[in-house]
């Protein structure tokens, strides 16, 4: 009851009032506080005043917080998602050849090889260019795919289920690191690892978790972060969790082949991104079309633009150009080698992963400039912008704190806090690769935008 | 330009490290500085590099340029350099949400209007009462506010609320008010510091001052912030009286609002602002309400005698020959002064146009000062002056010479305490001995401005350059200054409302304890 001693004052705006009350010796705490983002101030009245939306914004973030996603099988696209011949997904929102970026390209010239729809590089791009081929992104077909996020008929993927709510969400099996066709390569050692992948990994994998039965990645990915993982740029515990899990079954599945598949996942610190991403899309889904929600559902790059997805305004895509990561290079790579952002692995962000987790795992706090101290900062910060802290996905260094769940855009728009996305960095050219991996600031527009429609 | 290729045994770092460290290095043009992988090292080959068999569990550092030596010892420098301590990871909430996370009571939001809403709302939906001192907030997002604060149980008080003092806790401009027993419900900032500064004056204290914003008893908002506060105040064990200072009413919101304090177990003063009744009579009938004496209101003057204060030589609104100009900091002051003066050109600097772009006047006196330049030099001016926290802490300091140099005369109506951080006594005095007639009361104040205007300039001591030599000729002036009489002084009963010609008549000895201005 404020009426009953001396009040705890929140104090927002005007610094000497603040001050005056510290010379009264009231206890305060002080908003820093700064103007919206420009041009925001309007549409974010209408925002905060629809009646709808703080019940609706608890429903969604209270469905993306409470799934439980465990991976249920591995099975070919073909069979689960609506892939007719002569169609491929992508990350990101939608694009036409004619604005893809080179990894794209690079990516979908490899998938027309890796289908036999063209038998040569130059006829694949003829076909690409000229149209007849159908790109739809991934997110519209409940999948999710790193980097170029190319999906083709004959790929396996992870197929994840969300035992609370009943959603199911799809992503590619990781390739591994270096020249491989997420980042837009596709040499022959490209194209024959997918074939491998095609022929003995996939299938493998799919009888050796029909064994083992679903694997609840959520106790995973919480296990995981607390063993020093984002689950975006570093997946080395969780890879680890799953192959412990999954390796009796695969001996028991495939003897044959065992040995192998143990050590093509024991060889790739990244095979469990693919699966968080799958996990962190069904969990996001399960938040989707709230009417009146200012929830972030998704985040995703096309290698040109940036993209998000609101709960309240359903399918619709709100983008900016794609920034240009800042991280660390391979080799002798260097900033004018990489791509603008690309794929759909943002999806952990906006489960509250990734960047947003990026206080659990220190192994890889030079990203943000070098220190723990910016790491926890970042994580922090994400605070500010989201709905919920996460109740499975904790932070030992924050006293197990849970995850800065659920973005606002809202809240993006009041504060100016852009998300913090941890990245790959592809290289610009077709058939490069990966060239390093860091840091990319989202378009302020993608969320401006979104606020805008939401204010009708 | 030459290769260097070598690789450590069994020495571990992660690949973000690795990165770094070899990233820009000088004297390598081409620097591979990474765990021994079958992916790194074919990567190594794949730049030309001479690459020897190695374990993923090895470092391999393959460099090309004019002086690999140099570059691989500055790569071992930052490899065995020790990380830099950690920073303050502490950073400030950015939203009224986020503070909101913290154990708190109130939030107090002075934003700019327009952003207002948000912050107000994170409170209302964290359950928090909330004290809106911004202005310019639209009308529909006070009363969505007040809607949903009703929802959730919880008090906003504003938007545009000047002054509040919960649990002892001064918030915006607040003054410095012994504990006692009035609360007070209050449409009006300063109209509440006028009358809490008057009781305190008087020896009586406050429990409470919950502002409500001047807009609440409209017929769109519907009393709901003055209706919410009065049950508050009813509830709280410390309130023996409650006064509500009301703005004019729409007419269902006044019955609906007389409803609600009629049913009240704690009796009600109220103060209609713009009817007969000014705040001055208003801090009267609350002393009267609760037994307690009514005093003469302090003055302090070189301009003779204050019983013209009294207000009987104002006339017939037409006056004098004098402009009789207002310049004032508080909206509810300012009009009372209008109402009571009856004629005059009055100016609210504490209007939103004013403030659009700066300091409120109570805080930045620059816009007065220029319009006090400005008045015709035999102008009566009336201005107040507000003091308290949140306040310019040393108004005096800029208005003094202001005063002194003005050629007009000049009456200020100065509401304060003796405890505000800036001393009522000695603001009082610094504006006397500048040539200025000084008044706790406003009301008295602008009567004595009207009753002044009224009667033909007389070549005063005061005015003119070199004021400050005017404080000696008045030092001996009758009534010239009497303050706190202390609660309970025998015979003060005697100056009722509107306490005419006594106070003039009854110099330094009718009260023990009292002290006269002169020292």
């Amino acid at each position: 009851m404020v009426l009953d001693g001396p009040p705890r004052v929140i104090t927002v705006g005007a610094e000497p009032l603040a001050e005056a009350l510290r010379e009264q010796a009231a206890d305060t705490v002080t908003v820093a506080w700064r103007p919206p983002m420009a041009g925001t101030a309007e549409a974010l009245g209408r925002v905060l005043a629809d009646p709808r939306r703080r019940a609706a914004n608890e429903l969604a973030v209270r469905r993306m917080t409470g799934a439980r996603p465990y991976l249920a099988g591995v099975r070919r696209a073909s069979e689960l998602l609506r892939l007719p011949r002569g169609m491929f997904l992508h990350a990101g929102p939608p694009i036409t050849w004619r604005r893809a970026s080179g990894p794209l390209r690079g990516a979908l010239i490899g998938a027309m090889l890796l289908e036999r729809y063209a038998p040569d590089e130059r006829a694949a791009e003829q076909a690409l260019a000229s149209g007849d081929v159908l790109l739809e992104p991934c997110h519209g077909h409940g999948a999710v795919g790193p980097m170029a996020g190319v999906v083709s008929p004959s790929m396996w993927l992870f197929e994840v289920r969300d035992d609370e709510h009943g959603g199911v969400a799809y992503c590619s099996l990781n390739e591994g690191l270096g020249k491989v066709l997420r980042y837009g390569a596709y040499g022959p050692e490209v194209l024959e690892r997918l074939r491998w992948m095609d022929t003995v990994l996939g299938p493998v994998l799919s009888a050796a978790v029909e064994l083992a039965g679903p694997i609840d990645l959520r106790a995973m990915i919480a296990q995981a972060l607390q063993m020093g993982d984002e689950l975006h740029n570093r997946n080395r515990a969780a890879t680890s969790l799953l192959l412990r899990e999954l390796a009796p079954a695969v001996v028991d599945a495939a003897p044959a082949n065992a040995s192998d598949v143990l050590r093509f996942i024991a060889g790739n610190d990244h095979f469990f991104l693919n699966a968080a991403m799958a996990a962190a899309k069904v969990s996001t889904d399960a938040a989707r079309d709230v009417p009146g929600s200012s929830l972030v559902v998704a985040m995703a790059r096309n290698g040109t633009d940036f993209g998000v997805q609101v709960s309240g305004l359903g399918s619709r895509w709100f983008t900016g150009p794609a920034g240009v990561p800042d991280g660390l290079f391979l080799g002798a790579y260097g900033p004018g080698d990489a791509n603008p952002d690309i794929g759909d692995s943002t999806i952990t962000e906006t489960s509250g992963l990734g960047g947003f987790a990026m206080a659990a795992a220190p192994a890889i706090v030079r990203f943000v400039g070098g220190e723990v101290a910016d790491a926890v900062a970042a994580t922090r910060s994400m605070y500010e912008i989201t709905l919920a802290e996460h109740p499975a996905y904790q932070i030992p260094a924050l006293g197990f704190r849970g995850t800065p769940v659920g973005i606002d855009v809202a809240l993006v728009a009041r504060t100016g806090l852009l998300p913090v996305v941890n990245t790959g960095i592809a290289g610009r050219v077709a058939g490069t690769g990966q060239v390093g991996a860091g840091l990319v600031s989202p378009p302020a527009e993608a969320f401006t935008s979104a606020l805008a429609a939401l204010a009708g | 330009m030459g290769d260097a290729v070598f690789v450590r045994r069994g020495v571990y770092h992660d690949s973000v490290t690795l990165m770094r460290a070899g990233a820009g290095l000088p004297g390598a043009e081409v620097a591979v500085v990474a765990m021994a992988t079958q992916l790194n090292l074919g990567l190594a080959r794949d730049l030309g590099f001479d690459v020897p068999a190695a374990d993923p569990g090895d470092l391999l550092v393959a460099l090309r340029g004019d002086d690999v030596a140099g570059a691989a010892e500055e790569l071992d420098r930052r490899l065995t350099e020790r990380a830099p301590p950690g920073r303050e990871s502490e950073q400030p909430p950015r939203t009224t949400r986020s503070a909101a996370r913290s154990p708190a009571d109130l939030v107090l939001v002075s934003v700019p209007g327009e952003h207002a809403f948000a912050e107000a709302l994170d409170a209302v939906e964290a359950g928090l009462p909330v004290m809106i001192f911004s202005d310019g907030v639209p009308v529909e997002q006070e009363r969505l506010l007040k809607e949903r604060a009703d929802e959730r149980g919880v008090l906003v008080m504003g938007p545009d609320c000047g002054t509040a003092v919960i649990g002892g806790v001064g918030l915006g401009f607040a003054n410095v008010l012994r504990p006692g027993p009035v609360g007070v419900v209050a449409a009006s900032g300063t109209g509440a510091q006028q009358v809490t500064c008057l009781l305190d004056l008087a020896g009586v204290g406050v429990s409470h001052v919950l502002g409500v914003g001047g807009r609440d008893l409209s017929a769109e908002i519907g009393g709901r912030s003055t209706v919410r506060a009065l049950r508050m105040l009813d509830d709280d064990p410390a309130t023996e009286l409650i006064v509500l200072i009301s703005k004019p009413p729409s007419p269902e919101v006044a019955a609906a609002v007389r409803e609600v304090a009629g049913a009240l177990r704690t009796p009600v003063v109220t103060a209609v602002l713009g009817g007969d009744a000014d705040l001055t009579s208003a801090a009267e009938e609350a002393l009267r309400a609760l037994g307690v004496p009514v005093p003469d209101w302090p003055s302090w003057t070189a301009l003779g005698d204050v019983a013209d204060s009294s207000g009987d030589g104002i006339g017939d609104g037409t006056g004098g020959g004098r402009a009789l100009v207002g310049v004032y900091s508080g909206g509810t002051l300012c009009a009372e002064a209008a109402a009571v003066a009856g004629r005059g050109e009055f100016t609210d600097y504490g209007d939103d146009v004013y403030t659009r772009a700066r300091a409120h006047p109570m805080i930045d006196p620059t816009l007065r000062l220029e319009a006090l330049r400005k008045v015709p030099p035999d102008a009566v001016v009336l201005m107040d002056v507000v003091l308290g926290h949140g306040a310019d802490p040393d108004p005096a300091a800029a208005l003094a010479p202001a005063i002194a140099a003005s050629p007009a005369t000049v009456v200020v109506a100065l509401v304060g305490t003796e405890g505000d951080p800036q001393g009522l006594r000695r603001q009082a005095e610094t504006l006397r001995a500048a040539g200025a007639a000084v008044f706790a009361s406003n009301a008295r104040a602008a009567r004595f401005a009207a009753t002044t205007a009224s009667r033909p300039p007389s070549p005063a001591p005061d005015s003119g350059p070199g004021a400050p030599g005017v404080a000696a000729p008045a030092l001996g002036a009758p009534g010239a200054a009497r303050l706190d009489p202390g609660p309970g002084i025998p015979g003060a009963a005697a100056h009722g409302s509107g306490s005419g010609p006594g106070s003039g008549s009854a110099p330094g000895g009718v009260w023990p304890g009292s002290v006269t201005e002169v020292s």
